[in-house]
């Protein structure tokens, strides 16, 4: 029989490496910007309480809530259309057998090479003079994007193309913000394809067998068996997804500018106001209250996905 | 039987369209770092690399020049010697119409090394290297010794602790970002490598992948190298960790990519030349050399293909451990 007191202090022991790393730079940061959001607070400490004067700063301050759309414009478009691609890339890796090793490699590359090297090749891409995608949409009768340069609404230009007016609020994301928005979705997609491929492998054959047997055709078995079966992994996806979207910041801060963010802010995502506020200009307080507006509304969508999901568990 | 045929060839043709769009931004990388300047200026497109060589004819000789300036009629040139690197004659005025022109194709390898040569990429690659080791070993260290005892002891508050833990894991980077600047400020350590290293050698998800792992191994076994004598490190090291290989590959598979690609964290904890690390180095570098694009492609490219070559050779394993740590978590 050891004695108990052993047996209460090793286990401490053995946890401590990892406690103090995960205490003294993920805890106590983490509780110290909630505190000091609420304080002035600058490079010399923080210095007197105020309140909710930061808050309250917050919401009457332009370039805040251009980034917190520029954000939601990145997330409503990312989300869904790699959902969607990725789920049909799927489906159609799951069909063939030949080959998909390759396609599956292939896929996956962006996943693991570095941002900021991607979004040097992205940026040179969209160049206007000898970009490859000015050349490529040129065989489209398209000419002369200013991809990253052009602050005007895709739908704008898109319906302004047609000879069509909109309002101004439905312009949508600038042509610089869509661009950021395709390398977010190429990005993503790959990582998110295999995902689901795993997932539709888990699905019994018998299914699909048994739906062939009773006359079903492959669209009604897509949207009748592989849909509502895959659903734990499309929330898996989700979730991620949107987590990852809402800190982008590399693509950001690589592609666009000088001024980074730029044209006219437009593509000023949240986490680069974060960096801006706090880093270059080292307003800590204000920018912790950002910080925290950003982890309450990751956390709140996160959870609403969450309750989302038992709903709809098959 | 036409229409799976029709079927297989759609399935395919997608497959291959996206299989292009993902790897045609790295092809192009790699063509353009290989291209000249002045093919690149020229607005010519294509992946293969070209380069424009100029001739000069004189009384049915052909000698290669180097056009310095030209108006409507007549140009003036350098006419290189026979070893085609140093000039013969300097500054000759000729008629445009004695000049022909021929594309070749050309790879200029030398940009990789011009690159290399610019900006201290040895230096920041050594950095990379350095902290991304120290980190790996960090977190394999600390992580087994936390896996083992939330997998294998008993001790008060063991699932608080595990939970908060995991609880932390969900927090984004950017949150912590400022607050950690401000302490790491207060001891110091912006612009050393502790800053890049120390916050690291702890990994919650690797704490995490490893519990799970560790949880799996029968009870059995431990029940057997107890009665032999062996000390609780004991069975952590000699039959714990030996059977756990694959599961340590894939966490320092994982924590070298995260090192090898991290960006926020460095840009913001270094200032210094010396320690910066590859990441941010080539991002200076982007921003101070935007126009020079061969050498901005052969900079992306080298930062790129050390991870490629280790996602290649073990593809397989990271593919599969993305799939079922991602499908756990």
């Amino acid at each position: 029989m050891k004695p108990k007191k052993d047996l209460n202090l090793f286990p401490y022991l053995y946890i401590l490496p990892a406690a103090v790393i995960v205490i003294a730079f993920r805890l106590i940061p983490i509780i110290l910007s909630f505190i000091l959001s609420f304080f002035k607070w600058t490079i010399k400490g923080p210095e007197k309480f105020i309140g909710l004067t930061n808050y309250s700063q917050l919401l009457r301050d332009p370039g805040f809530w251009q980034s917190l759309t520029n954000t939601f414009y990145l997330v409503i478009f990312v989300v869904p259309i790699t959902l969607i691609l990725s789920l049909l890339f799927a489906s159609l890796l799951n069909r063939t057998t030949k080959l998909s090793g390759l396609f599956r490699t292939t896929y996956f590359i962006p996943t693991v090479t570095s941002l900021v090297a991607i979004s040097i090749v992205w940026k040179l891409i969209f160049s206007p003079q000898n970009g490859l995608m000015n050349h490529i949409l040129g065989f489209f009768g398209i000419h002369g994007l200013g991809w990253l340069s052009e602050s005007r609404g895709i739908f704008t230009l898109l319906f302004g193309a047609m000879g069509l007016k909109i309002p101004a609020f439905l312009g949508g994301p600038s042509l610089a913000l869509f661009a950021i928005i395709i390398v977010c979705i190429w990005r993503s997609l790959g990582y998110n394809t295999i995902i689901y491929l795993a997932g539709l492998q888990n699905i019994p054959e018998v299914y699909y067998e048994a739906a062939e047997i009773d006359g079903a055709s492959k669209i009604k078995q897509f949207f009748k068996i592989t849909i509502p079966l895959i659903s734990p992994t499309t929330f898996y996806v989700l979730i991620m997804t949107t987590i990852i979207t809402f800190q982008v910041f590399a693509q950001v801060y690589m592609m666009t500018g000088p001024p980074v963010g730029g044209p006219l802010g437009t593509t000023k995502v949240i986490v680069y106001y974060i960096f801006e506020k706090g880093i270059d200009a080292q307003e800590f307080s204000y920018a912790s209250a950002i910080a925290l507006v950003l982890f309450i509304i990751i956390l709140s969508l996160t959870m609403l996905q969450k309750r989302l999901e038992k709903k709809v568990q098959y | 039987m036409f229409k799976r045929i029709l079927g297989k060839g759609i399935t395919y043709l997608l497959l291959i369209l996206c299989g292009l769009v993902m790897v045609v931004p790295f092809l192009w990388m790699v063509s353009t770092a290989m291209k000249s300047q002045t093919d690149i200026n020229s607005g010519s497109i294509g992946f293969i690399p070209y380069s424009n060589v100029t001739y000069y004819h004189n009384e049915g000789k052909k000698e290669k020049a180097n056009i310095v300036t030209q108006d409507k009629e007549f140009s003036v040139i350098n006419i290189y010697s026979e070893d085609g690197k140093t000039f013969k004659r300097s500054y000759v005025k000729v008629p445009n119409s004695s000049l022909t022109f021929e594309k070749k194709i050309k790879f200029n390898f030398k940009n990789f090394s011009e690159a290399f040569s610019k900006v201290p990429f040895g230096r920041y690659f050594i950095n990379t290297i350095f902290v991304s080791l120290c980190v790996l070993l960090g977190v394999l260290i600390s992580s087994s010794l936390a896996a083992y005892a939330f997998a294998r002891m008993r001790f008060k508050g063991r699932d608080f602790i595990f939970y908060l833990f995991i609880s932390m894991m969900m927090v984004p980077q950017p949150i912590y970002l400022i607050p950690s600047y401000y302490l790491l400020t207060k001891i110091g350590w912006i612009n050393t490598y502790w800053a890049l290293i120390i916050p690291w050698v702890a990994n919650i998800f690797s704490i995490f992948l490893l519990r799970q792992q560790f949880k799996t191994i029968p009870k059995d076994l431990f029940d057997a190298a107890v009665i032999d004598g062996c000390s609780r490190f004991g069975i952590l090291w000699k039959i714990i960790l030996p059977i756990s290989k694959p599961i340590l590959a894939t966490t320092a598979i994982f924590s070298i990519i995260g090192s090898w690609n991290s960006f926020m964290w460095p840009l913001v904890m270094t200032s210094s030349e010396n320690i910066r690390v590859l990441q941010v180095g080539l991002s200076y570098f982007a921003q101070e050399s935007s126009s020079h694009t061969a050498l901005l492609m052969s900079a992306s490219t080298f930062s790129i293909v050390p991870l490629l070559i280790l996602f290649l050779f073990a593809q397989r394993q990271i593919i599969s451990s993305f799939v079922t740590s991602g499908l756990k978590g």
